[in-house]
C-alpha cells in the first residue's frame, strides 16, 4: 500500500470514502421512494452551480449546492402536485442545467474542457485539504440527517398517506430529503463526478436489498459496500492507472452482480435441499372471500 | 362528536365524486361505509381526513376543524393495502413502528411504551412471532394485519379502515374481527368502508351506503340474503337489499 504514503493519495482515499459513506445512506430513501434517478439530474443542475461558481470566482462547490438545492427545490414541488406534464418539466431543468453549466466554465477563465471533466467524471487526486473540510462537514451533515431522521424519512417514503394522517410535517420532510439529496451531490462531485454521483446512491442500496430483510439493515449494509467500493476503487484506479470515478462505480456494479449470483446460487442451493418445515404459513392459499367487482 | 363530514363536495378533474355528503359518527359507533365500486366511498373517508381536498363543506374531528386539527395520535389510519411494498426491505417491526410517530417526540429515541406497543400491536393481529421478519414474505392477509398493527400501536380512539377485509385470506378475515372486537370493546370508534361485510357484520353499529356520490341508506346494517350471508360464497350480483334496486337498473 506504499502509493498512500502521499498525502494526496490520503486525501483522495479520506474524500471519496466520505462519498461512499453518505451516498448510499441518502440514496435509500429515493429506492424507496421510486426516484432512484434523480440525485443524476441534480448533479446536471449542479453543474450550472459549478459554471456560476467559475465565473464569478466563488466556490465552484457552494455554488453547486446552492443551484442543486433550488433544483431539488423545485423538483419537490412539481412532484407534489403530481402533474403527468411534470415528466417533461424535470427534463428541462436537467437538460437546461447541465447546457448551462457547459456555457459558464466555457465562458469563465478556466474555460479548458479539462475542467469540465474534473467535475463531470470527478477527479479525487486533486482534492485540496480544503475541499477536503468542506466535503467532511457537508459528508457529516447528510449522514446526520440520514440517520437522526430514519423514522420519520422512512415513514414519509414508504406511506405518504398514512404519514400524513400520523400529523407528520410530510412537506418540511420532503424538502430536507430533497435538499440532502442535493447537498450529497455536490459532496460526490470530486471523488466519482457529477454523472456518476446516482450509481453511488442507488447501486450499494441495489445490492444491500438483496442481502437484507430490514430498513435499518439496508442502510448500514448499503453504507459498508460504498464505503468498501469507493476505498477499493480509489486503490485500483491508481494501481492499474484508469478514471477513478469511473472505477469504483464499475466495482460497485461488479458488487451488485456478485450479490445477484450468490444469493441465487444459495437459493438454489436451498431449494434442493428441500423445503423448510418452519414456515408451511407462507404457502398455504389465500381463501378469497371477495373478489368480483359490481363493475359499474 | 368523533366525526362529522358536513355538505362536503369533492370533484376530480370536474366530475364530482361526493356531492354534498354530509355524516356524522358518535363515540363507541361501528359504522360500516358500503357501495359499489367508483360510489365515492372511499373518497368520503379520504376526505374526512384531509387526504381528498373538498371542493366545499368542512369535516370536523373529535370537534375540531380538520385545518386546525393536530390531535392525530387520537387517530388510526389502516389504508388500503397495495402491492407488496417498495423494493427496499422493510420488517414487520419496522413498519408498526410508524404507528407510534404520531405519539413520539421528534428526534426522540423510541422509548420503552412505544417498543412495548409495538409488540401488543403485534400480538393483537396474531402476528408476534413474524416482528424480524419482511413485509414481503407475508401473505396478503397478513400484509392487511401488519397495517392494522400499525394503526392500533399508536393507541388511538377512532379507528379509520379503507377496504380491510377486500382479498383477504379467511384466517386473516377472522384475526381481524377479533381485534376489532376488542378495541371496539375498549370503547373504540370505528369507520370502515367495504365491499361486503363478511365476518364484521356482527360488530357494526350501523351502515350507509355510498352510491354516485351521495348517501342512499344511514341506518340498521343491511340484512343478509340467503346464500350472500355465508362465507366463500361467489360474489357476482350486486347486494339486493344493500343498494336500491331503482338506483341500480343499469346494472
Amino acid at each position: 500500500m506504499s502509493i498512500f504514503q502521499y498525502d494526496f493519495m490520503i486525501r483522495a482515499l479520506v474524500g471519496a470514502l466520505i462519498t461512499g459513506a453518505s451516498a448510499p445512506a441518502i440514496g435509500i430513501y429515493l429506492v424507496q421512494r421510486r426516484l432512484s434517478l434523480i440525485g443524476d439530474g441534480l448533479g446536471h443542475v449542479a453543474l450550472t452551480g459549478v459554471g456560476f461558481g467559475l465565473l464569478l470566482h466563488q466556490s465552484p462547490v457552494l455554488m453547486a449546492v446552492v443551484a442543486a438545492a433550488l433544483g431539488a427545490v423545485v423538483i419537490e414541488l412539481v412532484r407534489e402536485r403530481g402533474k403527468t406534464s411534470g415528466d417533461v418539466a424535470l427534463a428541462m431543468l436537467f437538460y437546461g442545467g447541465i447546457s448551462g453549466g457547459v456555457i459558464l466554465v466555457n465562458l469563465s477563465d478556466e474555460q479548458s474542457n479539462r475542467s469540465l471533466v474534473t467535475y463531470l467524471f470527478g477527479s479525487p487526486l486533486t482534492t485540496s485539504r480544503q475541499d477536503l473540510t468542506v466535503m467532511l462537514i457537508l459528508g457529516c451533515a447528510v449522514l446526520a440527517v440520514a440517520v437522526l431522521l430514519r423514522p420519520w424519512l422512512f415513514a414519509v417514503c414508504h406511506d405518504e398517506e398514512y404519514a400524513r394522517v400520523s400529523g407528520l410535517p410530510v412537506r418540511a420532510l420532503n424538502l430536507i430529503l430533497a435538499v440532502t439529496t442535493a447537498v450529497t451531490v455536490t459532496v460526490a462531485m470530486r471523488a466519482v463526478g457529477l454523472l456518476l454521483v446516482s450509481a453511488l446512491m442507488v447501486v450499494p442500496v441495489a445490492t444491500a436489498q438483496q442481502l437484507t430483510r430490514g430498513f435499518r439493515v439496508t442502510m448500514l449494509v448499503a453504507v459498508l459496500i460504498g464505503l468498501t467500493v469507493s476505498g477499493g476503487g480509489i486503490w485500483i484506479s491508481t494501481v492499474a492507472d484508469t478514471g477513478p470515478g469511473a472505477t469504483v462505480v464499475l466495482l460497485a456494479i461488479a458488487g451488485f452482480f456478485t450479490a445477484t449470483v450468490g444469493v441465487s446460487t444459495w437459493r438454489a442451493v436451498r431449494r434442493r435441499a428441500g423445503p423448510r418445515p418452519s414456515t408451511p404459513e407462507r404457502t398455504t392459499p389465500e381463501v378469497v372471500l371477495d373478489r368480483v367487482d359490481h363493475g359499474y | 362528536m368523533v366525526l362529522e363530514v358536513d355538505r362536503a363536495v369533492v370533484a376530480y378533474d370536474g366530475r364530482p365524486v361526493l356531492d354534498g355528503v354530509s355524516l356524522r359518527v358518535d363515540p363507541a359507533e361501528v359504522v360500516a361505509i358500503l357501495g359499489a365500486n367508483g360510489s365515492g366511498k372511499s373518497t368520503l373517508v379520504k376526505s374526512a381526513l384531509g387526504l381528498v381536498p373538498l371542493a366545499k363543506g368542512e369535516v370536523r374531528l373529535f370537534g375540531t376543524p380538520l385545518r386546525r386539527f393536530r390531535s392525530w395520535h387520537r387517530l388510526g389510519y389502516v389504508p388500503q393495502r397495495v402491492g407488496a411494498g417498495s423494493g427496499v426491505p422493510a420488517t414487520v417491526g419496522e413498519v408498526v413502528a410508524e404507528g407510534r410517530l404520531a405519539r413520539r417526540g421528534f428526534l426522540r429515541f423510541p422509548s420503552g411504551a412505544d417498543k412495548r406497543a409495538v409488540e401488543e400491536a403485534l400480538t393483537a393481529v396474531g402476528l408476534a412471532d413474524r416482528a424480524r421478519e419482511p413485509v414481503s414474505v407475508l401473505s396478503g392477509g397478513q400484509q392487511q394485519r401488519v397495517l392494522i398493527a400499525r394503526a392500533l400501536a399508536g393507541a388511538p380512539e377512532l379507528l379509520v379502515l379503507d377496504e380491510p377485509t377486500a382479498g383477504v385470506d379467511a384466517a386473516s378475515q377472522e384475526a381481524f374481527a377479533a381485534c376489532l372486537h376488542h378495541f371496539v370493546e375498549q370503547g373504540g370508534t370505528v369507520v370502515f368502508v367495504a365491499h361486503e361485510l363478511g365476518p364484521l357484520r356482527p360488530l357494526i353499529t350501523r351502515a350507509v351506503v355510498v352510491h354516485h356520490g351521495e348517501i342512499i341508506h344511514d341506518g340498521a346494517p343491511p340484512e343478509p340474503a340467503g346464500h350472500h350471508a355465508e362465507p366463500g360464497h361467489d360474489h357476482v350480483h350486486p347486494h339486493a337489499s344493500v343498494e336500491a334496486p331503482g338506483l341500480l337498473g343499469s346494472a
